[in-house]
């Protein structure tokens, strides 16, 4: 037995040894996701981004990854893993992870950190975010065009800033061609439970919404969709697929172009922490291909998009709370700050927030 | 009344995974034995089906399937409980345990692929009638099997010998062995029938519910299934009710959401489990009616002695 | 063929002893044969998986952290499983004390000094059995299966939680996400080796309460009365102990160990109230439970063996790309051959072969 030990040890000694001594010429960048990358949704995303670099650059990369991690002590377990095993470079990709990454930044000042979605940073860790409200205002005036009952259904997962965000967005969106245009709101309490969110869907539908509109992950609720022979949009990743004669189109995340530069930098030497909040024009926010519309509102939704890649931001004034109040002036655009701490709706959003 | 048929629809959908789950764990616990690995075997059956379906290109092989891989998978646990005599409970947790993990390595190729749904009934001049014609004509195939599932189990526990036998050998194993009866081989056969009914329950997630494969996708439906059994004081009517109360109380709570009632979501969320609770105590309360009901053998290993 | 049990006068002695290491050994055949299947080469693979983890201190402290609460629960379990009592819910209990204890940091933020982390562990076991009164009072006075009971509390737990991050108890300063105010120095459960790695004293908790519990079960009359009641309540009914006081008292006992881990966690671990503070310690501790054959001692072995299969499977995902399913694979495998093999202490097992039953039955 204990022979047995002596000789696994010094395998995994040889091979610990054998590893870092690649290590030394490739750069070894890691991913930490929340989900399993089987989710089809979120952290498939952003593996499909690791596998791009993979693509992209090589030989002159090496890359691991640790999924399903939980946040709390199995998060900073991760961190902490992956810097010592190595990896030059680490991408945290869910918000809960910011305090551990962060811990792990201090205790690991040679290893670049980027962290998705948090707003802590510090001088070896980057901060990177999409732009998805960007999309979602498109979504809205897509809603609004081929709806004909003028009420979208819209699923969503939790209350935190970037769901809200969303819901806002598209209701501004919706709006600026019909004014008058509902969104009847069911919340799910869960990011992934494709038999809810085809239940949420069924409801909806029976109470008289035609659009589905989701921040959930699954495509259950795009079945639903084709099965009744109504619309909805996707949610990811594109899911034409999964609803051929339903989907207009598809809010997708393309993480691939992000991570690509980001790796390139830390090759090249150049890389420093930043700040950024990529939109469409960075070709992180993604709209699928419009499909079953008629071209008028393809060409509408088309123009939209080209809007705002060039700059335009959708929450310009004049927008009102939902009570009322005036948020932004005429003219007047919401700062970041405020649209990454939204806890608010505008106005025209039949629902409550939980406070 | 078209937004009405529509909620009962939306409410079968929903209700008959629950059903045909608890249907099966209702002979295996009839029978002394409690297999608390009901999620495990149901994940195995949503995997299998959805991988059968997707490569034959035939929902019904993979429906075939996924009875199959439930039947299969459940007698690990019948060796395990019967054979061997180990704690049920633990080791029903721990098939749950190794059912989500191997469905999740069996599935990775499966993950974003749209699967074969079973299509539903529709019988010319029935299916259109209003109102009751979608109802009763119009529905996917796995409702009807599990309205016939309840037939046939009801029927099989109180009107056959067999089902007496099995009753009694739930009640007292070692008084039926006295009489000769091969109590193993009877739960033997009951456990795999609860395999193949949670399979079957599987099946229908990836097939019918919501035809595709992701990890996890039965969603904790398993325990679920468990507490309908208990809820039913093991009869199989009552599961039948049941499932359909839980279905209802869970597909209003989202029309309650989709209504706009300011309600918090997690409140409304949980109604369906204090529901289960507040309906377990109602029922339970009458001790001497569910002693008469519940299996006294339940959950005891039985080794016959030579 | 068929495979018979023959029951033994008494327990093996010697097969008490070896059931384990066969367990273990049977376990690292099928592992190997799996890695073998995944196209990776078994010995490689056990390296990184058993050898690595424990062969750095980092991961030892990592192995404590991640054993504490898994030990914590399950010791509080076995006093349950014990009596025939079946406590599933330690998951809810868990999160419970998680809350309960955080009212202090987060109520009262600016409140410190020596007794603030007293106060939040004793409030913290109090949420933890309070809340596994409920199963209890039903289970006695309604006759309501604790199974069910304990398990529909726990997703009732896990909402209420979720509500309150989002609601009342969010952080106004954390930019509107789901988290409570980070909690002062003096609500944190101080690290037990700084200089060395993370381990809090939520280990030291775990192993006081083993050699506690073991001393209740095996050494105070009250464990006989648990045993008693567990193996035959009629025969603990003629011993004149009540049945009921016993529910209350298992249930009890168990959600404030539980309770107790949950704070810990919460304090030691985390800092903070998140919408979730559990990847399942809850429904793991089951496993650790009969791992450790309801033994509170043996428990603390099974705890932190299964806390090694977790960090062996991040570590053979970070370095081989396996799967992190292979881990819950694995987990599952070593329990089902750890009952196996538990058969042989109180049967032998006999080969039958056809000719011989049918001499048998002949007879």
């Amino acid at each position: 037995m204990k022979r047995l030990l002596i000789a696994l040890m010094t395998t995994t000694a040889a091979l610990s040894v054998a590893a870092s001594a690649e290590a030394a010429d490739k750069l070894k960048a890691c991913w930490v996701y929340t989900g399993p990358i089987g989710d089809f949704g979120y952290s498939y995303q952003h593996d499909q981004g690791r596998l791009a670099v993979e693509k992209a650059l090589g030989d002159k990369v090496e890359t691991a990854f640790l999924e399903n991690v939980s946040e709390g002590p199995d998060a900073d377990r991760a961190f902490e893993r992956l810097a010592r095993e190595g990896c030059n470079m680490i991408f945290g990709t869910s918000f809960g992870f910011m305090d551990p990454e962060l811990k792990a930044a201090k205790k690991f000042p040679d290893v670049k950190f980027e962290h998705a979605t948090g707003y802590k940073s510090a001088d070896n860790m980057g901060l990177y975010n999409a732009r998805f409200y960007e999309g979602r205002y498109v979504l809205g005036q897509i809603a609004a065009k081929e709806s004909k009952t003028g009420v979208a259904g819209y699923i969503v997962s939790f209350p935190i800033p970037e769901v809200v965000m969303g819901i806002n967005s598209f209701m501004l969106g919706a709006q600026s061609i019909n004014p008058d245009f509902k969104a009847k709101i069911v919340w799910v309490n869960s990011w992934f439970d494709p038999g809810k969110e085809a239940d949420a869907a069924k409801a909806l539908f029976d109470q008289g919404a035609d659009i589905i509109v989701q921040h959930t992950d699954s495509t259950a609720a795009l079945q639903v969709a084709e099965e009744r022979k109504l619309h909805g949009f996707g949610q990811s990743s594109d899911m034409i697929k999964f609803a051929p004669n339903a989907q207009l189109t598809s809010l997708t995340d393309e993480w691939g172009p992000y991570y690509v530069s980001r790796v390139q930098a830390a090759l090249d030497g150049t890389w420093k922490p930043d700040n950024v909040w990529l939109g469409i024009k960075d070709g992180a926010v993604k709209l699928a291909p419009f499909t079953n519309m008629p071209d008028d509102v393809k060409a509408m939704a088309e123009a939209t998009a080209k809007k705002i890649s060039e700059g335009w931001n959708p929450f310009t004034g004049p927008v009102a709370k939902q009570d009322g109040t005036e948020w932004l002036k005429d003219g007047e655009v919401a700062d970041d700050g405020t649209l990454l701490g939204m806890n608010f709706y505008v106005k025209g959003v039949d629902d409550k927030l939980p406070q | 009344m078209e937004i009405a048929v529509n909620i009962l629809l939306t409410i079968a959908t929903a209700a008959t995974p629950l059903l045909i789950a608890a249907m099966g764990e209702l002979v295996v616990e009839r029978s002394g034995v409690l297999n608390l690995g009901v999620e495990g075997m149901m994940i195995m059956g949503a995997v299998g089906g959805f991988g059968a379906g997707y490569l034959t290109g035939s929902p019904w092989i993979g429906l075939l399937v996924a009875v199959a891989m439930g039947a299969v998978f459940s007698l690990l646990f019948a060796f395990m409980t019967l054979t061997l005599a180990t704690n049920q409970v633990a080791t029903g947790l721990s098939l749950t345990l190794l059912g989500l993990g191997l469905s999740g390595m069996m599935g990775t190729s499966f993950v974003g692929q749209p699967g074969e749904r079973l299509p539903n009934l529709d019988i010319p001049g029935l299916t259109s009638i209003p109102v009751v014609g979608k109802l009763f004509f119009g529905q996917d195939p796995v409702f009807y099997i599990s309205i016939a599932l309840t037939i046939a189990v009801a029927w099989f526990l109180f009107r056959t010998r067999t089902g007496l036998t099995l009753r009694s050998i739930g009640d007292s194993h070692t008084s039926a062995h006295a009489l000769g009866i091969p109590v193993l081989r009877y739960r033997y056969l009951a456990v795999v029938f609860g395999g193949a009914c949670a399979g079957l329950a599987g099946g229908q997630l990836s097939l019918v519910y919501t035809p595709q494969w992701v990890e996890n996708m039965s969603a904790g439906r398993g325990w679920i299934a468990l507490a309908l059994v208990v809820f039913a004081s093991w009869r199989p009517w009552r599961v039948l009710g049941g499932a359909y109360i839980f279905g209802a109380v869970w597909i209003g709570q989202l029309h309650a959401q989709a209504f706009g009632i300011p309600v918090p979501s997690q409140l409304l969320s949980s109604l369906p489990y204090l529901a289960t609770v507040v309906v377990l105590v109602l029922i339970s309360r009458n001790k001497r009616l569910t002693m008469m009901n519940t299996p006294a053998s339940l959950g005891q290993p039985f080794v016959p002695d030579r | 063929m068929r495979i018979e049990l023959v029951k033994r006068p008494q327990r093996s002695v010697l097969f008490s002893a070896l059931s384990p290491f066969i367990a273990f050994v049977l376990t690292i055949v099928a592992g190997a044969i799996l890695f073998a299947l995944l196209g990776v080469n078994p010995l490689t693979a056990f390296g990184i998986y058993f050898i690595e983890p424990v062969s750095q201190v980092w991961q030892l402290h990592e192995l404590a952290i991640k054993a504490a609460p898994l030990i914590l629960i399950a010791v509080g379990l076995s006093v349950c499983y014990r009596a025939n009592i079946w406590n599933i819910g330690a998951e809810g209990q868990f999160i419970l004390g998680g809350i309960v204890g955080s009212i202090v940091p987060v109520m009262f933020p600016t409140l410190e000094g020596p007794l603030v982390l007293p106060l939040m562990l004793l409030l913290g076991m109090v949420g933890g059995a309070a809340y596994a009164a409920i199963p209890a009072f039903l289970k006695t006075r309604f006759n309501t299966n604790e199974i069910l009971t304990s398990l529909m509390l726990v997703y009732v737990a896990q909402l209420f939680l979720d509500w309150l991050v989002r609601g009342p108890w969010r952080d106004p300063q954390g930019h509107g996400f789901p988290q409570t105010v980070q909690f002062n120095a003096s609500a944190i459960l101080p690290e037990l080796f700084p200089s060395s790695g993370r381990a809090n004293w939520g280990f030291v908790f775990a192993l006081v309460a083993a050699v506690l519990v073991w001393i209740l079960m095996n050494r105070v009359l009250k464990g006989f009365e648990v045993r008693v009641l567990g193996s035959s309540p009629r025969a603990g009914r003629f011993a004149g102990f009540s049945l009921g006081r016993m529910v209350f008292f298992a249930f009890m006992l168990s959600g404030a160990l539980a309770g107790l881990a949950g704070i810990s966690e919460v304090s030691g671990a985390i800092n903070q109230l998140q919408p979730v503070i559990s990847p399942g310690y809850g429904f793991t501790a089951i496993i650790v439970a009969f791992l450790g054959r309801l033994n509170p001692l043996g428990i603390v072995a099974a705890g932190l063996v299964l806390a090694l299969t977790y960090l062996g499977g991040e570590a053979v995902q970070s370095a081989l790309g396996i799967s992190d399913k292979v881990a819950r694979v694995f987990q599952g495998m070593l329990l089902f051959f750890v009952l196996g093999c538990d058969t042989l202490i109180h049967y032998r097992i006999r080969l039958v072969g056809f000719g011989a039953s049918r001499i048998e039955e002949a007879r």
